[in-house]
């Protein structure tokens, strides 16, 4: 070929069709998806969470989007049914995540609603989970000699425990774990939900 | 989406192919045109060989068994025309130096840096107890951080060096505009310095990929362009009719890059589902459409010229551009194969990653018939024994690549470090591996200085090469059988924790081999910068009291 012209329209040409294919076709599918009926809107301290989520890179070892029954056992492991794109209605940005170092993390929240379980776990996943890789965030967490009385003390196993200081969450861990127990979407979707 | 769009939409791509082809066949590109493969050779240059990091020792034994092949035979008759132009060459590659220098300064710390946070990154999968009492320091952020270092450090600062210094060479001129490239690449170092500031701070956009704070990119977006302004001037002041295939992919790949990242970037636009389809639409073009195109122009313009012999198929290059501009940009969707993502785009995506072995065969099948008989040079040559291994290596990773995206395949590697394993095949293994080649042949040409200890460059060779090796294999065997385990539903998810943690420890063991290597290159890199050791190809400009020993015109 012997004109730069040619081969930079022809370059560009391919690039529109695949932006086209790949970002505008599901951008104008998808911009009038509503959402469920039962899916709320975070709430402020839940999106707070998420930020603590997204500034930690939770997303780089848990998806959230468990995979249908008919493709693995998702289901069977609690991790909820086949999403569908309404459930992430409210996700800006989206953390649907590429990895599975640790478990799916859509219905989190409805498998262990528990604030303190979910404090003690971030602080020491290991008390927790034997074997677990998870990192540890003590930096969630400040150790004191004593409590004040609006301090969310966090309760450890006792071998995990420091000796004769308490661990007591930070905002951040509390927003965290506001987010992680809120990521619940058992609720019913419609069967056609799904896009074609 | 409903059937009639599909087909309609079909149709209008079927159309729109057709039109293309015809319209290539009416332009004669298909014709055999073996003088624009030799585009690359100065006059009466094929059958002399170059490779500027080889010894006298090496030269000659890499002349000796490309003359024995006699696949390229020397025309004696031009040789006083051949003094000449390379003369004129010489200057040209003067006229790239600081430029190129700049750049590869930049890729080698970047290099380095990215090498410690992956490994920092590898240590802590294994052992999670590892530096957790700092947040910068947290597996989410080191990972980020080696991810960044290496996509927007160390690979696209090899690449525009290399790009820059290749584009005088197959243009037959002088770089034009440099300046710019060089405000370009400040511009860059900075957002990056920025955006990996942010990312350990916890401010981050949240995409893989596309981590870096959106305000900070655009000082990347701004860089980007001006890095390509010398590729405008350089090819309006060329002095060749025709435009070699490397100038295709380097051309396209820069023009490429900054639309993929404007679109990635633009703030308050993309959402949900849209999002991810988006980036991995970006995750997965940056990889085909830039890093590749660059490697891929590197090994069309190095190899031929290290054997002096023109590209075996010239057309086979042309169809693997046109294959790979028009399949690469549509197989991201891969990346969501069983996500909440429209069914037609998992399976377009799917359809495309397969049509890639299209190019892919096209580009294997003319490396080897253009190397055929002279493989032996690899054992003179240190830049060929990079870049054909290199190039080996994406063909593994495409045709890997292509299987992955089939939804069997897929079930089971997705979600797991079988794919890790693959992504560092393409970016590592054939990326990475060709622009060291590069490097080691473009540095002596920009310092005019030969590489001061021939033995490092065999020992990085083999540092990073088992390295690596290591690395993929027990990368890939641990993360197929997380995956097995994560789909046996008998199985608790502990399971596919606890199988991969000694092929997890291979890695780190692999990672760390794979970064002695780059150490070794970097204190290698540095020696030649200070001008330590013998030079035989230029003037000394420090160290003025040794005598540099100037070689003959050919292949010098």
């Amino acid at each position: 070929m012997e004109s730069e012209y040619k081969l930079l329209s022809g370059a560009m040409v391919t690039l529109a069709l695949a932006t086209a294919t790949l970002v505008v076709v599901p951008y104008m599918q998808l911009s009038d998806v509503p959402p469920p009926e039962g899916l709320k809107p975070y709430t402020e301290a839940q999106l707070r969470g998420r930020e603590v989520y997204i500034a930690n890179g939770c997303v780089y070892c848990h998806s959230q989007q468990p995979r249908s029954q008919s493709q693995a056992p998702d289901f069977q492991r609690g991790w909820g049914r086949a999403p569908v794109a309404g459930d992430y209605y409210y996700d800006h940005p989206h953390l649907l995540g590429t990895m599975r170092t640790g478990p799916d993390l859509f219905n989190i929240g409805a498998r262990q609603p528990s604030v303190d379980w979910n404090l003690g776990h971030l602080y020491e996943p290991r008390a927790y989970v034997p074997g677990s890789t998870m990192p540890a965030f003590p930096f969630l967490f400040k150790l004191k000699d004593k409590a004040d009385a609006d301090d969310k003390v966090v309760n450890v196993p006792p071998s995990y425990a420091p000796s004769g200081q308490v661990i007591v969450a930070t905002p951040q861990a509390l927003d965290l774990v506001e987010y992680l127990i809120g990521l619940d979407h058992t609720y019913p979707v419609k069967p056609n939900a799904a896009l074609r | 989406m409903d059937t009639v769009t599909i087909l309609l939409l079909t149709f209008i791509l079927s159309v729109t192919g057709l039109g293309i082809f015809i319209w290539s066949l009416r332009r004669n590109m298909f014709d055999e045109n073996p003088e624009a493969a030799g585009v690359i050779f100065s006059t009466g240059e094929i059958g002399h060989i170059e490779d500027p990091s080889a010894t006298a020792a090496q030269k000659a034994g890499l002349q000796k068994t490309v003359a024995d092949s006699g696949t390229a035979v020397v025309d004696p008759s031009l040789a006083g025309q051949l003094k000449v132009e390379l003369a004129e060459r010489l200057e040209a590659d003067q006229s790239t130096a600081f430029v190129v220098f700049t750049f590869l300064c930049c890729a080698i710390v970047w290099l380095v840096l990215a090498s410690v946070f992956g490994l920092i990154s590898s240590i802590k999968l294994h052992d999670p107890e590892f530096l957790t009492q700092y947040a910068w320091l947290t597996f989410g952020r080191t990972r980020t951080l080696h991810l960044n270092m290496v996509a927007y450090g160390w690979a696209p600062m090899a690449a525009f060096g290399v790009a820059i210094w290749t584009l005088p060479r197959l243009l037959k001129t002088h770089l034009y505009g440099g300046r710019f490239a060089i405000l370009g690449c400040m511009l860059w170092n900075a957002g990056l310095i920025a955006g990996l500031g942010s990312i350990a701070a916890g401010i981050n956009d949240g995409l893989e990929w596309l981590e870096i704070p959106w305000q900070v990119s655009v000082l990347i977006v701004l860089g980007g362009a001006l890095i390509a302004l010398p590729l405008v001037f350089t090819l309006q002041n060329r002095k060749v009719d025709h435009l070699y295939v490397s100038i295709w992919y380097m051309g396209a790949a820069l023009f490429w890059f900054p639309v993929l990242y404007l679109v990635g970037k633009i703030p308050g636009v993309h959402f949900g589902v849209e999002q991810a389809t988006m980036n991995w639409w970006f995750g997965h073009n940056v990889l085909g459409l830039y890093y590749t195109p660059i490697a891929l122009a590197s090994v069309y313009y190095f190899l031929p010229k290290i054997i002096g012999r023109p590209i075996q198929s010239y057309n086979l290059s042309l169809i693997g551009f046109w294959a790979l501009a028009f399949f690469y940009g549509q197989v991201g969707g891969h990346h969501l194969v069983g996500g909440p993502v429209p069914h037609w785009l998992i399976t377009l995506s799917i359809v495309q990653s397969m049509m890639m072995i299209v190019p892919v065969l096209a580009f294997s099948v003319n490396q080897h018939l253009t190397m055929r008989g002279n493989f032996r040079t690899m054992v003179y040559s240190p830049t060929l024994r990079f870049i054909v291994l290199g190039a080996m290596m994406y063909t593994l990773s495409s045709v890997q690549g292509s299987f992955e995206a089939l939804r069997s395949v897929s079930t089971v590697a997705h979600f797991t470090h079988f794919t890790v394993a693959h992504a560092h095949l393409g970016l590592y293994g054939f990326f990475s591996l060709v622009m060291f080649g590069a490097m080691y042949f473009v540095m002596p040409r920009v310092m005019s200085w030969e590489w001061p200890h021939p033995k490092l460059i065999v020992l990085h060779f083999w540092l990073v090469v088992t390295g690596f090796g290591i690395y993929f294999v027990t990368l890939s065997i641990g993360g197929w059988l997380q995956g097995l385990a994560m789909l046996d539903a008998s199985r608790p998810f502990m399971d596919s924790v606890r199988v991969t943690i000694p092929y997890l420890e291979g890695r780190s063991v692999g990672g760390a081999i794979m970064t002695l290597g780059h150490l070794v290159f970097a204190v290698h890199f540095a020696l030649m910068a200070l001008r330590y050791g013998p030079s035989r190809v230029g003037p000394a400009l420090l160290h003025g009291k040794r005598q540099p020993v100037v070689q003959a015109a050919v292949g010098a």
